[in-house]
């Protein structure tokens, strides 16, 4: 995984609530068996409007996603979080996420910011007055800072924020307790199924 | 104090737990199929990994299987590399695979329960979010990313924070024709679909334990679509009942043992929710949607919302873009709105008891002109099962297609799509843009009110016949 600690760039206003992982990729994507490609697939079908806010040119090279609440709603899709890294995203700003997208973002380094609804749309109006506005994510700090001085706070519990920053793999980090697995399987029941 | 159903379930599949740190949590059965899974096996592969339990693992094709011709190689080079790849994986690291024209073949959510895999008590977990049908048994069964999928193979745990409780509870009885994927969607516009983010549901009440095990998992399934990432139901007679005698169900003195756990398998009279939420079956009519999220519902007798109704600025946008993609206007009765395709089948709504009550309504009727009926098994037993009940006759005497097995219209990985522009009743899970093809628009139904569309040609309860 790709490790998270200080990132500043520019962002983004996506100003949709249900946001579902349906449109931030299309099922058709699905199809690949790698995991490269996906920024292409991004947004694939709001991505034909040439209005669509990702086809602004003020808002190339973007890097923080900006959106309504309820984002990453629906199918458990991990390529959503792939083509939003992919595309060039470091971080995604909503109201409320769902659960699976906000997991599969947390195993990957994409950070999920949550933050309240008007604090977002405010943000998202500074946004459009001056899209070169820079931002940054000091995630030691929990610190979301604007280039004109406000700071924002967001939560996220120390476990995570310790993952993300240094970066860590899930898998390793449990296969340290592996005996404890082992010790556990011996007092499983005796009638749990078996798929042999 | 007291605990949950799913405070139990949790805890008995705690492995290690530490402050500050999340639970190490054991799943008793890891479901596969060919779109979430490539990536993961790769992973192992990089890492030089096994599976822990492949004894605990079972996977199947079915997001992208074309639902004609089957035993013809898949047209689409793409679908057919995926599912190709799932084989090779299920060979390489020796995991029990049901391929396409496999008898045992069908929606991963749909074999589970059949194969008497699903069972109280259990953690099942799947790379797709609706794993929370499972639930309807009192099994924690959730969706996962394809980086839990590849730590579920690695290490038949997951690293996890327990989630909050929620209970809807559902009293009286659902009024006559009124089925269990109303009383759901009743339930998504009640809460919304953020309504249930962070929680797990359980479903209780007088109405709930009046349902099939079928009814339970429709109702289960959506709770993804209420933003919950499981639902579930307490085991009961009804459970045992429909479980008894399945290929992977216990026997003998394991079956006595095993029911007198899973009847220890209710929230006590003194657990505490985090929220509760309480609705009267006896309101209740015929439900469908009318917008592109799930929670944009409304009873078939509603007109079309007028989004400046809608109070909430943030609902009233969402509102206003949805009628503008679905082709509506505000006012217009849901009754009178036509649609050119009708699909029955998913893991919501591709049972046996579907079928049969989609049956029910067009036998003796004919599919109306210009509308394409699709009927999709969710699996080759629902399939024989309803050739054995003489079903397949009936759909197509009336004019419907007659499908092999899998996902197909809910998510249009296949051939199975709607076109741009096209409108359909379906019996499944999504109405999201674009959900069931590019362009497509989709109104969410149960079985019967699918089957009363297609033969009059617009939204219809079979009342209305």
């Amino acid at each position: 995984m790709e490790a998270f600690t200080v990132h500043t760039g520019r962002a983004v206003p996506l100003r949709r609530s249900n946001v579902d992982t349906d449109q931030i990729i299309p099922a058709v994507w699905l199809k690949q068996v790698s995991r490269t490609g996906f920024e292409k697939g991004l947004f694939s079908a709001w991505r034909e409007d040439p209005e669509f806010v990702l086809n602004r040119p003020e808002y190339a090279g973007a890097s923080i996603l900006v959106a309504g609440p309820d984002f990453g709603t629906g199918s458990s899709r991990e390529h959503a979080v792939w083509a939003l890294q992919q595309y060039g995203f470091r971080a995604v700003i909503s109201a409320r996420f769902g659960d699976i997208f906000r997991n599969n973002a947390t195993k990957m380094g994409l950070l999920p910011i949550e933050l309240p609804e008007d604090y977002i749309e405010g943000l998202q109006d500074k946004i459009e007055a001056n899209p070169a506005k820079e931002f940054t994510i000091d995630l030691p700090a929990r610190e979301l800072r604007c280039d004109e001085g406000g700071v924002r706070s967001f939560e996220i519990d120390d476990y995570t924020r310790w993952r993300l920053t240094e970066g860590l793999d899930d898998i390793g980090l449990t296969l340290r307790h592996a005996d404890d697995i082992t010790v556990f399987e011996k007092s499983r029941q005796p009638w749990l199924p078996v798929t042999a | 104090m007291g605990r949950t159903l799913a405070d139990k379930v949790y805890d008995a599949h705690v492995v290690r737990s530490a402050e500050g740190e999340p639970d190490v949590l054991y799943i008793d059965l890891h479901l596969v199929h060919e779109v979430t899974s490539p990536q993961a096996f790769d992973g192992l592969r990089m890492a030089g990994r096994k599976i822990r339990r492949p004894d605990l693992t079972i996977a199947t094709e079915d997001h992208n299987v074309p639902t004609t011709d089957i035993l013809a190689p898949i047209a689409d080079p793409v679908s057919r590399t995926q599912v190709e790849t799932l084989r090779k994986n299920c060979a390489e690291f020796g995991v029990r695979l049901h391929p396409m024209g496999d008898a045992g073949q069908g929606i991963v959510h749909v074999i589970g329960p059949q194969l008497g895999l699903t069972q109280p008590g259990m953690t099942v977990v799947c790379g797709d979010s609706h794993t929370s049908t499972h639930g309807a048994f009192g099994a924690l069964a959730f969706g996962i990313g394809t980086s839990e999928v590849e730590h579920v193979l690695a290490t038949q745990t997951l690293s996890q924070k327990k989630p909050k409780m929620m209970a809807v509870t559902v009293n009286g009885e659902l009024p006559y024709g009124v089925t269990a994927k109303d009383l759901i969607l009743a339930i998504i516009a009640r809460i919304g679909t953020g309504g249930g983010q962070g929680h797990i549901i359980e479903y209780r009440g007088e109405a709930i334990r009046a349902l099939s095990m079928e009814g339970r998992m429709t109702v289960c399934n959506m709770s993804i679509e209420a933003g919950a990432r499981a639902g579930m139901i307490a085991p009961d007679e009804t459970t045992f009942a429909y479980l008894e005698g399945r290929p992977h169900a216990p026997a003998g003195a394991e079956w006595e043992a095993a029911k007198e756990y899973w009847r220890s398998l209710r929230s006590d009279d003194d657990a505490v929710f985090d929220r509760e939420v309480v609705i009267d079956a006896s309101t209740l009519t015929p439900f469908v949607t009318w917008g592109t999220n799930p929670g944009q519902g409304a009873p078939l007798s509603a007109n079309v919302p007028d989004p400046a109704e809608f109070e909430d600025p943030t609902r009233r946008s969402a509102a206003e873009r949805a009628l503008q993609y679905m082709g509506l206007t505000a006012g217009t009765p849901l009754r009178d709105i036509a649609v050119d395709t009708v699909f029955v089948g998913s893991c919501t709504n591709g049972r046996i008891e579907d079928l049969r009550a989609a049956a029910a309504v067009v036998k003796g009727r004919k599919v109306a002109d210009g509308v394409r009926m699709l009927v999709v098994p969710g699996s080759m037993k629902v399939k024989a099962q309803a050739q054995e009940e003489g079903l397949d006759a009936v759909f197509t005497e009336a004019g419907a297609e007659w499908r092999e097995a899998g996902c197909s219209m809910c998510l249009g990985m296949n051939p199975d799509q709607l076109k741009p522009g096209e409108r359909s009743a379906s019996t499944s899970n999504r109405n999201f843009e674009g959900r069931q093809g590019k362009g497509g628009r989709t109104h969410l139904v149960s079985p019967a009110v699918a089957a009363a569309t297609a033969v009059t040609g617009h939204l219809a309860a079979p009342a209305d016949l």
